[in-house]
């Protein structure tokens, strides 16, 4: 970066002022952002009552002014032990892990295929690519339904992964991906040495993908995690029911119980807040990579 | 040689996209196929149908219901759209700045809120909202309790202030993520520029309009429209938040919430097919015209 670039952002919003304005508003913004979780965890912890006393945490005399014998770990120990929430967990990591590794391998095997094969037929596939990301979702729903129905696979775990693991945007990410960085001569060289066409895809190009794999694997696993309307409408028997639907069927039944309420969210997004902190980079960049790559 | 490979490869590519064509065939296309036959059926749960011809569009434009998830959803869209995009915006360009320390740190912050669910957002919001124990009429309580008029503890967001409480909620789910976007596109500005801008004296809003904006619209138009997009399919947020109702006078209903409502409710996907259609030519629409408004722009500028 150099100098005079420097300088000239710095003079974007008037020298030091500008820079304390822009502090200030980064700060509030950040605060805003994160008083909700600090909220969720406080309250996961509160006893009902509790809650009409105080906003964050109890007061009391304990450490920092706070009454820290007032929390309970009831909440928790009542969802996982008496109310199926370990089992909902459980059925979450099934269906989430199911669908990452599956849809990544599809994904890149099509994807592959479209960027670096030529064979009849290629042109119809592109085609038919590009207009599925268009289709929205809501469309699908009755008559997927209906598919459903029709096949008998209605309170299956099948009927929910199947139509989760060809998404026509990781095809696109993959042919993108395959197309920047597997070389056509490495694909040649390989050809030449007698390696067949289906294991230069698993020896040499699959490799060569790798960060796209990790950033796909997450946004699917993280997609199927957080799917509401898919279980919903094609699960039936609360034993199969993903943290999703069973965390939200929690506001129907106790719904003035906000602990217990609060304590179900918590336990459904903390392994999913818990893996981006440990894999920002390839989340950020699987989230938004239609965009930069579109 | 060249013979026997090419014999082989006519097969190879055909392993590789059967699965991605087969699954694509029976879980989209057929699927679409049926939506628009069940687009002219009545049913009644997805076991029995019925032939009406058109009169499930006859019924939409005269149901009022209809209408007011159509204007709840128009009212949901640019409330977002035009809160979210400036400030997310405003944030890119404050962390555009090479003078902010712990930038990384501020990216991972904001960015957070749109990994957790719209599910999980909404029992948040829900309880967020609530009357006596809501962190929102709690915390505007606190801060106006020394004042002539303290803050009502009672207020009741989720009955009066449904859209209000939904754009709230989302903007604080997805700001961040549209930040992200808009930082990408910043790094695509160019800075001999900028610094030639400043050079000829030109304000920062100057310089912002001139320089900044140009090399990011194309990038700016792609957001607005993902974002567009995305609220015109709100559903979890409202399903949640107003516990699988669309609140009182139906306030909170929206177009993908009444399709739910008349598919899943009443078992009437006949009814649901023909709003999904009536809801995706809305969107094909819009993203046609985005495509010529900002194919015609950039023809300008070129």
């Amino acid at each position: 970066m150099s100098e005079g670039y420097a300088r000239s952002m710095q003079g974007g919003l008037g020298g030091r002022a500008g820079w304390l304005a822009v502090v200030g508003l980064l700060l509030l913004g950040a605060g805003i952002t994160l008083l909700p979780f600090v909220w969720l965890i406080c309250a996961a912890f509160k006893k009902n009552e509790d809650f009409f006393v105080s906003m964050f945490l109890p007061p009391g005399d304990g450490f920092l002014g706070v009454g820290w014998d007032r929390l309970t770990f009831e909440h928790m120990v009542n969802l996982t032990t008496k109310l199926g929430l370990a089992r909902a967990a459980l059925n979450s990591i099934f269906l989430s892990s199911v669908t990452a590794v599956v849809a990544t391998l599809l994904c890149a095997m099509a994807g592959y295929a479209l960027a670096r094969l030529r064979f009849k037929g290629s042109g119809l596939v592109s085609a038919f690519v590009v207009a599925m990301v268009a289709i929205p979702w809501p469309l699908l729903l009755a008559p997927g339904y209906r598919v459903l129905y029709q096949m008998g696979l209605l309170d299956t775990f099948t009927g929910l992964i199947l139509p989760a693991v060809a998404p026509a945007f990781g095809v696109f990410l993959f042919r993108q991906a395959t197309r920047s960085s597997v070389p056509t001569a490495m694909i040649e060289a390989a050809r030449v040495d007698g390696c067949g066409e289906i294991m230069i895809f698993f020896r040499i190009a699959l490799p060569m993908v790798r960060p796209m794999i990790g950033a796909f694997m997450l946004v699917t696993f993280l997609g199927m995690w957080n799917n509401f309307i898919g279980p919903q409408v094609v699960l039936q028997s609360p034993d199969k029911f993903p943290l999703a639907v069973a965390v939200a069927q929690l506001r129907g039944v106790y719904y003035q119980e906000y602990g217990l309420l609060m304590a179900g969210t918590l336990l459904a997004i903390v392994p999913v807040l818990g893996l981006f902190l440990m894999l920002q980079r390839e989340f950020i960049s699987g989230l938004t990579s239609g965009a930069v790559k579109g | 040689m060249n013979a026997a490979l090419r014999g082989r490869s006519a097969i190879a590519p055909w392993v590789l996209v059967a699965p991605f064509v087969v699954l694509t065939g029976v879980f989209v296309l057929w699927p679409l196929g049926q939506s628009v036959l069940m687009a002219f059926q009545q049913t009644f749960g997805p076991g029995h149908a019925r032939w009406v011809g058109l009169d499930n569009f006859r019924a939409i434009f005269a149901d009022p219901m209809f209408f007011t998830a159509l204007k709840n959803t128009a009212v949901y869209t640019l409330g977002s759209v035009l809160i979210q995009m400036p400030l997310a915006l405003m944030l890119a360009l404050a962390l555009n700045r090479p003078d902010i320390r712990g930038r990384a740190w501020f990216r991972l912050i904001f960015f957070a809120p749109s990994l957790v669910g719209v599910v999980f957002v909404a029992m948040m919001f829900a309880l967020l909202f609530e009357k006596r124990t809501g962190m929102l009429n709690v915390l505007l309580h606190a801060i106006t309790k020394h004042t002539p008029a303290p803050w009502n503890l009672d207020f009741p967001w989720l009955e009066n202030f449904v859209m209000s409480a939904l754009i709230v909620a989302s903007l604080w789910q997805w700001v961040g993520f549209n930040m992200v976007y808009f930082l990408a596109a910043l790094q695509n500005v160019p800075k001999d520029q900028i610094e030639a801008a400043t050079v000829d004296g030109a304000g920062p809003i100057a310089r912002f309009l001139a320089v900044t904006w140009p090399a990011i619209r194309p990038v700016a138009g792609f957001v607005v429209l993902l974002s567009i997009v995305g609220s015109f399919q709100l559903f979890e947020l409202p399903y949640i938040m107003l516990n699988s109702s669309a609140g009182p006078e139906n306030r909170g209903l929206t177009l993908v919430l009444y399709l739910f409502q008349t598919g899943f409710g009443v078992g009437d996907l006949g009814y649901a097919s023909a709003i999904g259609w009536l809801l995706a030519i809305m969107l094909l629409t819009l993203a046609g015209l985005q495509r010529l408004i900002g194919g015609r722009r950039e023809g300008d500028v070129g």
